[in-house]
């Protein structure tokens, strides 16, 4: 392991010990005294009708798929860019090949309208 | 020392966290399980020094791919998990073939040691080292993965977007 990696695992440590330590003291401390209008999403609003657990639209499927592969996208332009100077001309060239194919995807995803919120 | 340590503790994670997944019943609850199995693997990459492949697996699986699997499972509403008496066959058929699985495995890794140890660090597991691979070796697939990926835009627009 690098050495330099230490501090993170340190961090959380203490994190994992600090965190239930405060809410258990937290749990000791305060007075606990639950009511079912104190409980209440809104307690001084309208009242929720339905359950919180409703269907979701399709739309968030398609926001979401797409996050994912231009996150990949992106991932790989990062072992590109600390070998920029040692790859030179070659590498930029395939790099360009690759956004170039993956923007031919985004210019069809924009003209099919999917990016609009209908 | 410290090293082994961690690398156990975090081992133990993951396989607690996987087996979490699997007995809780509600999807969400296992889906942030799996959560906690992808951090935990993340960490133990970043012990074997692959510091790249932990920065991803953080960025692509515990992120991304987690917020498609919650947005899945709020699109289909999917309720908690229904026993049936096909899930105790699994149960029963299931459970001993895991421990026997997982014994064969370790039994094969243990056989296939020949106590050969590569040093922490001494693989490419940096960012350079594997813009080093991906752009002089493995040009093909490299390149290859963005027509996979421009695949995966499309089948996703076609099958979620409705035509107007």
């Amino acid at each position: 392991m690098p050495a330099n990696y230490v501090p993170i695992f340190i961090f959380i440590a203490i994190i994992a010990v600090a965190l239930p330590v405060t809410l258990l003291a937290a749990k000791l401390i305060r007075p606990d005294n639950p009511q079912k209008t104190k409980a209440m999403p809104y307690e001084c609003g309208v009242d929720p009708i339905g359950d919180a657990r409703a269907r979701y639209t399709v739309r968030f499927y398609i926001i979401a798929i797409l996050f994912v592969v231009f996150d990949v996208e992106t991932i790989f332009l990062f072992p590109w860019a600390v070998q920029y100077k040692a790859l030179g001309l070659f590498g930029l060239a395939e790099m360009l090949v690759f956004l170039a194919i993956l923007i031919v995807g985004y210019v069809w995803v924009w003209k099919k309208g999917a990016l609009e919120w209908i | 020392m410290l090293h082994l340590a961690l690398f156990l503790i975090f081992g133990v994670i993951a396989v607690v966290g996987a087996i979490n997944l699997i007995a809780q019943t509600h999807p969400i609850n296992s889906a942030l399980s799996l959560v906690v199995v992808m951090g935990s693997l993340a960490a133990e990459y970043l012990l074997l020094g692959a510091e790249f492949l932990g920065a991803i697996q953080v960025i692509v699986y515990a992120g991304a791919i987690m917020v498609l699997f919650v947005f899945t499972i709020m699109l289909l509403n999917a309720g908690a998990e229904e026993q049936t008496r096909g899930s105790k066959v699994a149960i029963i058929i299931g459970i001993p073939g895991m421990v026997i699985g997982s014994v064969a495995v370790a039994w094969a890794l243990i056989r296939a040691h020949t106590g050969a140890e590569v040093p922490v660090g001494s693989l490419y597991g940096s960012a350079q080292g594997i813009g080093h691979l991906l752009f002089r070796d493995f040009l093909l697939p490299f390149e290859i993965t963005s027509v996979l990926i421009l695949i995966a835009i499309m089948g996703a627009v076609v099958l979620a977007r409705r035509e107007s």
